[in-house]
């Protein structure tokens, strides 16, 4: 309760302090929308934000989804096989270290304009924290348990199941909460690439008609959204793993 | 089809323990060889306990995982029941390991960490919890059925890690140091627990620890290892029957001796 009471006075500082660079003479307004300004551009675009901004949470939600398929799949398959994991470990991280704004135009002609390119830049973004997340959580699993495991006559998969997989589970979220917020970054960068409809392409729009509210509107709302995701990850993990808020309590 | 009975001492066939010249080496840092255990001979009777003590680093780990067919020996032979050297894959069948730790799955209630042991098995979930309810309500532990590790205090967590290991019904118990993590008080309860717990369940057993004292309580017969290379050095018989009362046992001017001869061969 404290928190959030401390949360809620940094965010009013913030506004005020944003209202009053906004009110200064000397700022341009085409540069800075003040805060009412902002607000009457949510009242008077609203259908319109709002239309783009479920396009943009679809690319989001879809891209993740794909990531985490793919990554718990991927993190699992070099968990089994060594020679996987030595041959993959540097591909993996090199996918990081592509830049995803030069990539993107690259999936745009490759996808064409549609969801495609935008789906697969969000994968791509995600995949990588997602896959590092469950492969060390996978590691992670104490080998004197993976030995008794072994002693009551238990197979690899068994293992995995029974012990490895519900033991990486806390760590599968760390990495869903990373992925989450990056995940709206990476719907941006692909509707900037090209595309007829979500916020990234408003804003964009927005910034090259200097409707400058309209693209502060948007930038409040892709906030919000990767907030959101952020929360909803960590509500997941309280669900989903209980006892792990329990042990650490300890 | 014909529900099996839950495993009771009278449908349990009984399996003896036999090491014979057996050797155990590693390659160490910069190629050097490590023995860890040299020309050991230990010979355990069908349904005979047998404490094995010996100060830390005297290869008492990897005797057990040698029983337990988790190893094999660079020399000798080890046997778990008759006919001769038994191969590994036989040794895992017949052996139940209990570690140090309890290693108890948090996100399993006490119940389902048991039922880890049949399921291993390829048991299903349901049926594995089936048929460990009845060894919860035998050793006591029925009320705490659904409690998750988290709740359990050190010796709950340590009886129900018994159990699990009792479950799979296997005919010889390992058990490595089982008490070592627990405070001295607990320990000495969880001490007479155990000894009443073999006394209703008979198996053949080998408890290693480094408590002299908790080997001639627990032992028909204690054996004293000596490290590098780990080779046993004194075998001691503990006069009387089991289960012995802790009292009755830290008095006893016949069991003082033997733990002084036992702390003697430690050296």
């Amino acid at each position: 309760m404290r928190r959030a009471a401390l949360t809620a006075l940094l965010l009013a500082l913030c506004l005020g302090a944003w209202a009053w660079l906004a009110s200064l003479d000397s700022v341009d307004d085409l540069t800075l929308a003040s805060p009412s300004e902002v607000a009457r551009a949510f009242q008077d675009d609203w259908s319109l934000l709002w239309d783009n901004a479920w396009v943009t949470l679809q690319e989001v939600l879809l891209g993740l989804a794909i990531a985490v398929v793919t990554g718990t799949l991927f993190a699992v398959g070099m968990h089994l096989s060594r020679a996987l994991r030595d041959a993959a470990y540097p591909l993996l991280i090199g996918s990081q270290a592509i830049p995803i704004v030069v990539l993107a135009p690259i999936f745009v002609l490759a996808f064409d304009y549609g969801i495609g390119p935008k789906l697969a830049i969000v994968a791509l973004i995600c995949f990588f924290p997602i896959t590092v997340n469950v492969l060390d959580g996978l590691r992670a699993v104490d080998a004197e348990q993976l030995r008794l495991m072994r002693s009551f006559g238990a197979g690899r998969l068994r293992t995995l199941r029974t012990v490895e997989l519900p033991s990486a589970l806390p760590s599968f979220f760390s990495g869903l909460r990373v992925a989450s917020t990056v995940s709206v970054i990476g719907a941006v960068f692909g509707e900037w690439a090209g595309a007829d409809a979500g916020l990234g392409r408003l804003v964009l729009l927005g910034n090259n008609q200097l409707q400058t509210p309209r693209v502060y509107a948007g930038i409040v709302i892709l906030t919000v959204m990767a907030v959101a995701l952020f929360a909803l990850a960590t509500l997941a993990e309280r669900l989903a793993c209980p006892w792990n808020r329990k042990e650490a309590s300890r | 089809m014909v529900d099996a009975p839950p495993p009771g001492p009278a449908t349990r066939p009984v399996a003896g323990l036999a090491l014979t010249g057996v050797a155990r080496r590693y390659r160490g840092r910069r190629g050097s060889t490590v023995t860890a255990l040299e020309a050991l001979d230990l010979r355990v009777e069908p349904g005979a306990v047998v404490g094995v003590v010996g100060p830390s680093g005297c290869g008492k780990s990897t005797l057990l995982e040698l029983l337990a067919g988790l190893q094999e020996p660079d020399a000798g032979t080890v046997e778990v029941g008759d006919g001769g050297p038994t191969p590994a894959a036989a040794r895992l069948a017949a052996c139940a390991l209990m570690p140090q730790r309890d290693l108890l799955l948090p996100w399993r209630d006490a119940l389902g960490n048991a039922a880890v042991a049949l399921e291993a098995q390829g048991v299903g979930g349901r049926e594995a919890r089936r048929r460990a309810r009845p060894l919860f309500e035998r050793f006591g532990l029925a009320e705490f059925e659904r409690a998750r590790p988290a709740e359990l205090s050190g010796g709950m967590r340590q009886r129900v890690a018994f159990v699990r290991t009792l479950l799979p019904g296997r005919p010889v118990l390992l058990l490595d140091e089982p008490f070592a993590a627990l405070d001295a008080i607990t320990r000495a309860e969880m001490q007479q627990w155990l000894a009443d717990a073999l006394a209703a369940e008979p198996r053949t057993v080998v408890l290693v620890t480094h408590d002299v004292e908790e080997a001639v309580f627990l032992a028909d017969r204690v054996a004293v290892l000596a490290p590098r290379p780990g080779r046993v050095v004194a075998e001691l018989e503990v006069p009387g029957s089991r289960p012995r009362d802790r009292r009755a046992a830290v008095t006893d001017p016949e069991l003082a001796r033997l733990r002084a001869r036992a702390l003697e061969a430690l050296g």
